[in-house]
């Protein structure tokens, strides 16, 4: 059984179809990345999989780990274990980032039937995984994302997916608005999340990331269908030839 | 004039300073209870009063077996109880209190010294009626003095609680009159609430001068019985270089309103009023604030928030007025309401009067739902609706609360904001 199992995915927003079909299956441990111009649907197809509201799906079904992913409230999806990592992550002054952070983890834990971690094993837990990624105590003391940078705001995404250790992360354009040493940073949180359980979505425009997030497999999202899979190698094309040959093509 | 106004009947000439409280009447009587026929009473109407027959608190018992858990601050502090208005010095706690600072009760103030109490009750009655109607009723009250460069070494806890005999509504007028002279600092907490089911209206004015350096915070907790009306004046003079940080935390009453008048005589001044409404059910909750900029080179902050659900109303006028030589003012104001409910109901109307030109002033008012944005995020976590609900209602109001400057009446407010914040819920009023 597929870890992740998307058929014949059809999305509108506003009555306006971004999504045309899509069919995408992951496994188990497998790294995917989607790829494609901008306005080509990437951004939908990451807030379709977390549930959020707004997008109305014509056809088509997501199943995950065999379940119908689209019956569930994104809280729920979360709790499954479903992980996304945001383009744009919003601000919220007064919740201590912690504090969401532990709920977060708590909430995670009582699903799968283990214990909440008191705050000094939380604590602990969380420090050793904001070191990888270079995030001091400063920053884990601020509201959540208030008066981050944008590698900030990245860097804290991964933070939470290092914590709340999900089966299938999505990460939409987590290298965007990145420099090279934040770049490298994220790219090794991510390489440490690697896992024989763990299935990922890497959604970007470029394919720099890829130089340090190596996919097993590329798809290049297109007039909201995938145009073109392939190996690693396809990122590489893509960067040589651009989105050229997919931009033409009829909506 | 079909009838005449609400208590008229109920004045008596035979209780102390009969010409002060003559001259209350008369003004109170000309003028009758405010409504919306007054700009400044547009958005609240006193009509319900009216319907409840109150009785003069002066026959009313002024026992208690406890204080209310609505009253409680877990605060370490000097202790005035007032019950339906009047001092209970069993209750009280006064002891220890420095040199140089005095707590009296009003009533003990004018048995003592008739003529001293006259002349310092006579400086906060504008006209304006309801603290007319307080001038025509007092006779009790808390008098705090603090001598030049003395500190006040713990925050003085004034408890006023709201006891209507059974079944019958009962009224009270307190008079409070705080007074720091030069380089004095205290810490003035108020706690009010009340028990038993009828209703009852607190009139409550507190007279407070703040001398040239000197410090006063002042922080209210209206967590009054769900019947009452609260109304508190508070007129504040400040001197040169005279600090003031006011608070004000609304959770009960049925209706409550919080009017703070405060004129800056002198440059250098920091006048803060913040305050945090939380209106559920039925409630009318008023902030009223006038900050008259009398002198150049002050400056004043307002941040004020609320949260409301239900049917709860809010109203927040602001008026700040900078005369023309009061260059180099520096005054801000912020209003923001949280709806959470489709029939919940905020008015604002913030105003700057500006006659000076080097000035720098600013207000901004927002009234808004909850964004789904961020509870999508919440959630896209794992976090459950009603868990992120709760998270994103708190963040808001705490931002208020950190406004307070003492830790532990900030978190002793935390702790009353966030039992009322418990009880909501994702969609209660919607």
């Amino acid at each position: 059984m597929a870890l992740l199992e998307i058929k014949n995915l059809h999305v509108a927003v506003d009555d306006r179809e971004i999504l045309k079909g899509i069919d995408l299956t992951l496994d188990a441990g497998e790294v995917h990345a989607i790829m494609g111009p901008n306005g080509s649907g990437k951004s939908t197809l990451s807030y379709v999989l977390a549930g959020r509201e707004g997008y109305a799906i014509t056809a088509g079904t997501i199943r995950f780990q065999g379940k119908d992913l689209l019956a569930m409230a994104p809280d729920e999806r979360a709790r499954k274990g479903v992980f996304l990592a945001f383009q744009y992550p919003v601000e919220i002054p007064g919740v201590a980032g912690m504090t969401f952070l532990k709920t977060a983890l708590n909430a995670l834990r009582k699903e799968r039937g283990a214990g909440e971690l008191d705050a000094m094993q939380f604590l602990k837990f969380v420090r050793a995984q904001a070191k990888r990624l270079e995030i001091g105590d400063e920053m884990l003391k601020r509201a959540l994302n208030v008066g981050f940078s944008g590698g900030e705001k990245k860097r804290n995404e991964v933070l939470q997916m290092a914590v709340l250790e999900p089966i299938l992360a999505v990460l939409d354009e987590t290298d965007s608005g990145l420099d090279i040493d934040a770049l490298k940073i994220v790219a090794d949180g991510v390489n440490a999340l690697r896992s024989p359980e763990r299935a990922m979505l890497l959604i970007t425009h470029y394919q720099r990331l890829l130089d340090y997030i190596v996919p097993d497999r590329v798809h290049v999202l297109a007039h909201g269908r995938i145009a073109k899979s392939g190996g690693k190698e396809l990122a590489l094309e893509l960067e040589r030839k651009g989105y050229g040959e997919f931009l033409g093509e009829a909506a | 004039m079909a009838g005449d106004a609400p208590f008229v009947d109920q004045f008596s000439a035979a209780a102390p300073l009969p010409a002060l409280r003559a001259g209350g009447l008369a003004r109170y009587r000309a003028a009758g209870l405010p409504g919306p026929a007054i700009e400044a009473w547009k958005y609240t109407s006193l009509d319900a009063l009216t319907k409840l027959g109150l009785l003069p608190a002066g026959g009313a018992p002024t026992t208690l077996e406890a204080l209310p858990e609505a009253a409680l601050l877990a605060v370490d502090g000097y202790r005035a109880v007032f019950v339906n208005g009047r001092f209970v010095p069993a209750f009280s706690a006064l002891d220890g209190l420095p040199k140089g600072a005095v707590v009296e009760s009003l009533a003990a103030h004018i048995a003592r010294d008739p003529a001293a109490a006259e002349a310092a009750l006579a400086g906060a009655d504008d006209g304006t009626p309801l603290v007319a109607l307080n001038t025509a009723f007092l006779t009790d009250g808390l008098v705090l003095t603090v001598d030049r460069g003395v500190v006040l070494d713990k925050p003085l806890h004034l408890v006023s609680i709201g006891r209507p005999p059974d079944g019958q509504g009962v009224a009270f007028h307190p008079r409070h009159l705080i007074r720091l002279a030069p380089d004095a600092v205290a810490t003035v907490v108020e706690s009010h609430a009340g028990v038993g089911g009828a209703g009852y209206f607190a009139n409550t004015v507190a007279d407070i001068r703040v001398e040239d350096g000197a410090t006063l915070r002042h922080y209210v907790l209206q967590n009054q019985a769900a019947e009452a009306f609260h109304v508190a004046a508070v007129r504040l003079a400040l001197a040169a270089r005279a600090s003031y940080e006011g608070f004000v935390l609304h959770i009960g009453a049925r209706l409550a309103r919080h009017e703070l008048a405060a004129t800056i005589a002198g440059d250098g001044v920091d006048c803060r009023m913040n305050g945090l409404y939380l209106v559920a059910g039925s409630q009318h909750v008023d902030n009223t604030t006038f900050i008259d900029h009398a002198q150049p080179g002050s400056r004043s902050r307002q941040l004020f928030k609320g949260v409301l659900d239900d049917s709860g109303r809010g109203v927040f006028q602001g008026r700040v007025l900078v005369r023309p030589h009061a260059q180099k003012t520096d005054a801000h104001q912020l209003s923001r309401a949280l709806l959470l409910s489709r029939k919940a109901e905020m008015d604002g109307k913030p105003e700057l009067e500006i006659y000076a030109d080097d000035v720098r002033c600013s207000h901004g008012a927002t009234i808004g739902s909850l964004d789904q944005e961020p509870m999508f995020y919440l959630m896209s976590r794992g976090i459950d609706p009603a868990t992120a609900y709760r998270m994103l209602v708190e963040a808001f109001a705490v931002e208020a609360l950190d406004e307070i400057s003492v830790a532990a009446i900030r978190d002793a407010f935390a702790t009353h904001a966030q039992a009322w914040l418990a009880t909501r819920r994702a969609g209660g009023g919607a």
